[in-house]
């Protein structure tokens, strides 16, 4: 199964309605509680990533029968250095976003720890892809 | 507990999200930061906060949190409360701030 978000950067009220569209779908296939969890907990940092930092992205999330493949990207400044934007705590936010509480710097390691496989892509003034897998 | 008894008991304003009153409260997490609360959070528990913007609903939830308490007699913005009420999370107010606040409920529910 296939299903296909929009976000648009800068949209902070629509923020995590593709993640509570992907956690109702997941409760229905009666996925496991804690995978849901994880993969909730990834896709929302992701959605977030993308309003908070890119101008436009998509999310493709494919369910299949032994894992959950997502695969997030956007149309955004891109990642310069993506080691230093894995460290806890390394934000390029802005203050807005901050006040907010978001741009804690926690978000891209939030999607490594709840994910059991992750991948970035990213360039310079184009976008930035996150795939992540999670298996049931 | 069931959050209008933890409501009641602590004299908090119940603000919005009526419709959640019965979830029972396993805990309690005490945060700013949203992708803190995001990663660290748990099913059940009470949000304490200042934050009072419609992404604090959606945290909760996606997480399963049993309500959020807003501190220093806070109220939740216009898109938060009518959230709070499609979601069924009830939003608590209390004049105290967050220490205080995170200490009552914690003696309450330990």
């Amino acid at each position: 199964m296939e299903f296909e978000f929009e976000v648009q950067g800068g949209d902070f009220s629509n923020a995590g309605q593709a993640s509570s569209r992907i956690k109702k779908i997941l409760k229905q296939l009666n996925v496991d509680p804690k995978t849901i969890k994880r993969t909730v907990v990834a896709l929302y940092e992701g959605e977030v990533n993308i309003v908070a930092h890119a101008w436009k992205g998509k999310i493709k999330v494919d369910i299949e029968t032994e894992k959950i493949k997502a695969r997030l990207s956007d149309e955004g400044p891109g990642i310069a250095n993506i080691d230093q934007a894995m460290r806890d705590g390394y934000s390029t936010a802005s203050e807005e976003v901050r006040e907010m509480g978001f741009g804690a710097g926690m978000g891209l390691s939030n999607m490594k720890k709840n994910s059991d496989e992750m991948e970035i892509h990213s360039e310079v003034s184009q976008g930035t892809t996150v795939m992540i897998v999670n298996y049931l | 507990m069931k959050v209008s008894e933890l409501a009641e008991k602590l004299g908090f304003e119940i603000v919005s999200g009526k419709e959640g009153l019965d979830k029972q409260v396993v805990g309690g997490y005490a945060c700013d930061l949203l992708s803190d609360v995001m990663g660290n959070a748990g099913e059940g528990q009470v949000w304490v906060t200042l934050q009072t913007h419609k992404n604090v609903m959606a945290i909760a939830s996606l997480k399963d949190l049993a309500a959020i308490v807003l501190v220093k007699g806070l109220k939740p913005d216009k898109d938060m409360e009518a959230q709070s009420h499609e979601e069924g999370v009830p939003v608590l107010s209390t004049k105290e701030e967050a220490f205080e606040t995170a200490g009552r409920i914690f003696e309450l529910i330990k």
